[in-house]
């Protein structure tokens, strides 16, 4: 839902719209014929994103887009479920529904990339012939790194894991739900790996925190972050911000704090820190897992050798996202090598980027597109309110709204962006519109 | 956001709402805005009987706005954050009052519209 403002905007422009084709954002071009064959491994938020642009760029190219997962998840919305504010049928949609017609579908998990043959592989056994490949299967989560911990226990002895999926995430709200109704002391944690939104562990901390605050219960609970390095976030700006929004809630912050094992029968966990092992007592424990790129990625050669070595993610130029050994190689969102921009945000901002140097070597032509870093979190702070924080490779600040929508404030209208444009605009991302 | 062009604020309207609830929207606004043009063309002035009773529907129009999108996004007037808020929150208002009145006006235009320019009460 949109506010009454923005719609009354919109339909007095109505008239003009239906002038002014619209169609797609941005200019329309000529489509370039080509007998190119593409190939996109996962249909997540980067590979349906692509599929849907490069129809309307060519004309006659061959795209196969393979994805095992019939069902596309929204995972934005899974911090709301684990909240209890959006149900798990909130973030669940048909992987094939988002998909333009003209594309091949194959619903099968890649196995493994031969990039000197240009081959890509599948599990069931196909064998599927390239001459550009993107590579975008996003990102494992690698839940059996921590000891004692499995996925089962989700949802009982105060053990959350909102990441693993809707259906976890609603089974996090579960154990969150009683935290917030019994208290006692509630441990949030993060991976010391890259991650994917890396503001989702601070906004369950935040939201948990507040749930149990309107409840009448903040006397009885007590919350400890465990932070994997000494910064609650990487861009210290940021980070700034969010210790003394803690310090206002009166959350302690335990640093350098990396979550090793589970003993959920005593409710113990046990961290690595710089000190030796720490052992921690809980009543609600949120988990989050380390990540790194799927196996196939790192069994074919495709990932960096020198850096993120225990997470394998594909070695990319930082700005035009193209193999730095293979150059008809590509990769796109959670699954780059890149410093930043594990969001759906920065999805938004790569896709046309590799859309453009793609385009532009089918037509002969070198791209020009750069990618900058863009990566995006609304940080939510509370139910009903947020910060929209924006930041680049540089750790700068890059605000969509300068001057009217402050990045590090707590606002009702960033919380309004997150609750119900954020998913809109993903979706309307997901058809190449946005 | 990278392009906030005209055709993406369409095409997340429609996301926002489904493609056919939106464009029903904008055409029913389309069709009060154009009602209240053809009672005001019609009666050639503004008839402030009915006016008043439509300014009396402003503060109704407007406290139903804000109540509607504080229950779609689980928020409350605590959750105001900063001055972008309270303009956001008034220009909310701003519309429910505005909107809930030209639909008082033209409604009662269009149903008693005759009678009135009979009485002579313009
Ligand atoms: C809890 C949480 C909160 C988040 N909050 C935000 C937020 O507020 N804002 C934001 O911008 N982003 C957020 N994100 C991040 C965002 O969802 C991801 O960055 C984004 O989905 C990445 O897109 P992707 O296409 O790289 O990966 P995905 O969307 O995960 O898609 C990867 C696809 O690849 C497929 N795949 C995997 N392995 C293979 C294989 N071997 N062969 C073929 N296909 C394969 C998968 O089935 C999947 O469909 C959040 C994520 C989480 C988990």
């Amino acid at each position: 839902m949109m506010d009454r403002r923005q719609f009354m905007t919109l339909a007095s422009l109505a008239g003009a719209g239906a002038l002014a084709n619209p169609q797609v954002a941005g200019a329309r071009v000529t489509p370039i014929a080509t007998q190119a064959r593409i190939v996109i491994v996962g249909a997540g938020a980067a590979g349906t994103a692509l599929a849907n642009r490069l129809v309307q760029r060519l004309d006659g190219a061959k795209i196969t887009i393979i994805d095992p997962r019939r069902e596309h998840l929204y995972q934005p919305g899974l911090s709301l479920v684990a909240a209890g504010l959006k149900p798990a049928g909130y973030v669940v949609s048909s992987t094939a529904d988002w998909l333009p017609s003209g594309v091949t579908l194959i619903p099968d998990a890649v196995a493994a990339v031969d990039p000197e043959t240009r081959k890509v592989s599948t599990t069931g056994g196909q064998s599927v012939d390239y001459d550009f490949l993107v590579l975008a299967p996003g990102l494992v989560l690698d839940h059996d790194a921590i000891e004692g911990f499995s996925l089962d226990m989700v949802g009982t002895n105060g053990i959350g894991a909102l990441y693993a999926g809707p259906n976890y995430a609603a089974r996090t709200w579960t154990a969150a739900a009683a935290f917030t109704e019994t208290g006692g002391k509630g441990v949030f944690t993060r991976p010391a790996t890259e991650m994917k939104c890396a503001g989702a562990p601070l906004k369950h901390t935040f939201l948990i925190d507040d749930i149990a605050r309107r409840a009448g219960n903040s006397g009885k609970t007590e919350i400890v972050y465990a932070a994997h390095n000494d910064a609650l976030f990487s861009v210290p700006i940021v980070s700034e911000k969010v210790r003394m929004l803690f310090a206002d809630r009166g959350f302690a912050t335990a640093y350098s704090h990396v979550l090793k094992s589970v003993d959920a029968e005593k409710k113990i966990a046990t961290f690595t820190t710089p000190n030796g092992e720490q052992e921690m007592d809980y009543d609600y424990l949120h988990v989050i897992p380390p990540q790194r790129a799927p196996e196939f990625i790192r069994q074919s050669g495709l990932s960096w050798a020198d850096r993120w070595t225990d997470q394998g993610w594909v070695e990319v130029d930082m700005h035009s996202l193209r193999h730095r050994r293979y150059p008809d190689i590509f990769a796109l969102g959670d699954v780059a090598g890149v410093p930043k921009g594990k969001t759906a945000a920065s999805v938004k901002f790569q896709v046309p980027v590799v859309e453009d140097h793609l385009v532009a070597l089918i037509d002969g032509r070198e791209g020009s597109a750069s990618y900058a870093g863009y990566t995006s979190c609304p940080m939510i702070t509370a139910i009903g309110r947020a910060m929209l924080v924006e930041f680049d490779y540089d750790n700068n600040l890059v605000p969509s709204f300068p001057g009217v929508i402050a990045p590090l404030e707590e606002l009702w209208i960033t919380w309004l962006m997150k609750s119900v444009a954020l998913k809109a605009t993903y979706n309307a991302m997901l058809r190449g519109r946005a | 956001m990278e392009e906030m062009t005209f055709g993406t604020m369409i095409a997340v309207a429609e996301e926002m709402f489904g493609r056919g609830l939106f464009w029903a929207m904008v055409a029913v606004s389309a069709i009060v805005t154009l009602a209240y043009i053809y009672v005001l063309i019609r009666d050639r002035s503004v008839n402030w009987r009915k006016f008043l009773l439509a300014q009396l529907s402003m503060p109704v129009g407007a406290v139903a706005a804000v109540v509607f999108v504080q229950a779609v996004t689980d928020s409350s007037l605590r959750d105001i954050g900063g001055p972008i808020d309270v303009i956001l929150l008034l220009g909310i208002a701003l519309v429910g009052a505005i909107g809930l009145a030209i639909v008082v006006y033209t409604a009662q235009s269009l149903i008693r519209g005759k009678s009135s320019v009979k009485d002579g009460v313009r």
